[in-house]
């Protein structure tokens, strides 16, 4: 098989899994103004991650998963604590919160690599998208478990999103309607938190924990720039979010060949790079990038 | 900061090397500063803008590696790679502005924004300078989860010493600033430029984030900002109390955190340093006196006990215990035990007179009814 297919398409779908599945998500952070909840989150995680990894002793298993959604729990729960109780605003209690934790999952990785397990930071902070390999190409079973494991929590979350789409939105828009309905908006949020631990710790190994934040703000906000309508924000965040993957992928692999050089850039930096732009460009010409008011009022129709 | 067979004592008590030392007083006073600016920051709902700067210092400090190198000086001189992290910072902080200000996003969302992709451009800018003829750009990337060891005793000094300058211009602005964090409009009227007092406190913001990155590190180096001034709102409701713990608090744990990475094998000093101001935060969320999680759960499970034990006063009764929290003495009611009753029939007026006005999540006839309630009521009460 071609080098295309061992290497480029591999790392290809896992980019694209990882982006479509962080901007269909960040919708509802971004809707719900609740941005830096992604950062805290993808950070919060770490010391689920890693603890996880010490009690099973390998990467990938489901102890990880667990330790991840622990976390999430754990970090949501403070914030929640620590807003109501002090009375302090959201963005501060995240900030306190993640650190702590992100802190402690730091110092955790630090002892476990002094006991030299196979788990360091490099690839939570860089992203290892190039070590996603397809060696036996054509059989689909040899697919690299990371786009097996990517598929799986998009499926489960495009399949969430879809079914309670009207229950969201209501909770999304006007929450105070929703609980008077019955709806618990509570529990939305509750599973906002869920899937972007489930989405970190799908990508982390993948494309890195820096890449989840970009892909899970960067794509839904230049779509809230652009429309108005709830449902073309959706498909449109995910279109840019996986758009921004293969672009990004592309310029980090063949951008330096141009000017003849033989090395390339790394490429879930590029990808979130790319997103960047793509926010700066909706920023400076998106058809919705005022409109406040008019926004707020037209968002909630179909 | 080998950490080699030095006890706690030794550390605690400056007899653990020089260097050792001297990266330890610089920690106290980088601790300090950012503790005296985050309180600052964190008043004025601006504290996580300091996540984005520690972020966007990633491409200054790779860009003045490669820039020195291809000027021929030597690439990792620390105030070279500080000066670029200065720049890119400033640099994100105004894209994050410029984002609020002219688009509808929201701040944290512009916050996020920039956070992670001007991440993503330092990570992309480090693997292009691995290339580069001049060789290993080893050591740029310890400023990332932060590398104390790595600092010269000279170094120490000197950010100890530029941290303390910070702190001497914030007490020197300490007025306006505090006039700026309660009433912008107030300020403005008395001929404050508010506009550039705002600036110059994230200028603060700025500089203490690079005096804090080769030590903690961009990722975590808002901790310094935000975890002080979040365990000092706890204990205090007053400006200058908030101020002075949070100083107090990140030069402690700014300086426990930094000796425990020299006692401690494979201890990192600046998720050291973050977990001990970590600890504080959690002790002050547990027990401090008004708001933390004991108090709270004492008043909410003894809500009905006490709602009883005034009821019994206003009945002229006594309660079992009454006497035991001070609101009984010799058969009568203590001045103390007269104002429960006091707030108990302001609570039965409200309900009698005003029920819409009655506010919700407190414990009824026990907390002191909220101003907006009394205002209702037509009299200013206690």
């Amino acid at each position: 098989m071609s080098l295309f297919w061992q290497v480029d398409f591999p790392a290809l779908l896992a980019a694209g899994l990882a982006s479509g599945l962080c901007a269909l998500l960040g919708n509802f952070l971004v809707l719900r103004r609740e941005s830096l909840l992604g950062d805290a989150i993808a950070h919060a995680v770490l010391p689920g991650i890693v603890g996880g990894f010490l009690l099973a002793g390998a990467l990938a298993s489901p102890a990880m998963l667990a330790g991840a959604l622990a976390a999430a729990l754990v970090a949501a729960g403070a914030i929640q604590l620590v807003r109501r109780l002090g009375r302090i605003e959201p963005g501060a209690a995240m900030g306190a919160v993640f650190t702590v934790m992100f802190a402690a999952g730091v110092f955790m990785l630090e002892q476990a690599a002094g006991r030299n397990l196979h788990i360091d930071a490099d690839c939570v902070l860089y992203g290892q998208l190039e070590d996603i390999l397809w060696l036996d190409a054509p059989d689909i079973r040899a697919l690299p478990r990371e786009v097996w494991t990517l598929a799986g929590v998009f499926a489960v979350a495009a399949a969430a999103v879809f079914l309670l789409a009207k229950e969201i939105r209501l909770a999304v828009f006007d929450p105070a309607f929703a609980a008077a309905l019955g709806f618990r908006p509570g529990l939305v949020h509750l599973g906002v938190v869920l899937f972007v631990a489930a989405a970190s710790i799908a990508s982390f190994e993948a494309v890195g924990s820096i890449l989840v934040i970009a892909m899970l703000i960067c794509p839904p906000a230049a779509a809230r720039l652009m429309t108005d309508d709830y449902r073309t924000q959706i498909l449109l965040s995910m279109a840019l979010g996986t758009g921004s993957a293969f672009a990004g992928y592309g310029l980090a692999g063949f951008a330096p060949a141009l000017f003849g050089a033989s090395w390339s850039l790394n490429a879930a930096g590029c990808i979130a790079a790319v997103s960047g732009a793509v926010v700066a460009a909706a920023a400076l010409f998106g058809p919705r990038r005022h409109s406040a008011a008019a926004g707020a009022a037209t968002l909630g129709r179909t | 900061m080998t950490g080699a067979e030095v006890g706690p004592l030794e550390v605690l008590t400056f007899r653990a090397g020089y260097n050792t030392g001297v990266v330890m007083a610089g920690a106290a006073a980088l601790g300090a500063a950012a503790g005296g600016v985050g309180a600052f920051l964190f008043l004025r709902a601006r504290a996580m803008a300091a996540d984005a700067v520690g972020h966007a210092t990633l491409p200054g400090i790779v860009l003045a590696f490669a820039a020195a190198g291809l000027l021929g000086a030597e690439g990792r001189s620390l105030p070279v790679l500080l000066a670029g992290a200065a720049a890119t910072g400033m640099l994100g902080m105004a894209a994050a502005e410029a984002l609020t200000r002219n688009t509808r996003l929201a701040p944290d969302a512009a916050i996020a924004i920039t956070l992670s992709v001007s991440y993503a451009i330092g990570i992309v800018l480090l693997s292009w300078v691995q290339t580069l003829p001049q060789g290993s750009q080893g050591g740029l990337e310890s400023f990332i989860l932060g590398q104390a060891a790595a600092l010269t005793a000279s170094e120490a000094a000197g950010l100890g010493i530029a941290a303390l300058a910070a702190l001497a211009v914030l007490l020197a602005l300490f007025r306006p600033f505090a006039l700026l964090c309660f009433d912008e409009d107030h300020a403005r009227a008395r001929g404050w430029p508010v506009a550039r007092l705002d600036a110059a406190l994230l200028g603060l913001g700025v500089l203490v984030t690079v005096l804090g990155l080769q030590t903690v590190g961009l990722v975590l180096v808002v901790a310094l900002l935000i975890l002080p001034a979040v365990a000092a709102r706890f204990w205090s409701e007053r400006l200058r109390g908030i101020f002075w713990l949070s100083v107090a608090f990140g030069a402690g744990g700014a300086f426990l955190g930094a000796a425990a990475s020299a006692v401690w094998p494979r201890a990192p000093t600046g998720a050291s340093i973050v977990l001990a101001l970590g600890a504080v935060f959690a002790a002050s969320l547990l027990a401090a006196p008004r708001r933390g999680v004991f108090a709270e759960t004492f008043r909410r499970g003894t809500a009905g006990w006490r709602l009883r034990a005034a009821r019994a006063l206003q009945a002229g009764r006594g309660y079992p215990g009454a006497a035991l929290v001070g609101w009984r003495r010799g058969g009568r009611p203590t001045a103390r035990g007269a104002a429960a009753v006091a707030r108990l029939e302001l609570w039965d007026r409200c309900l009698a007179e005003s029920p819409d006005a009655l506010p919700a999540g407190l414990a009824w006839g026990i907390d002191p009814l909220p101003p907006e309630a009394l205002a209702q009521l037509g009299r200013r009460g206690r």
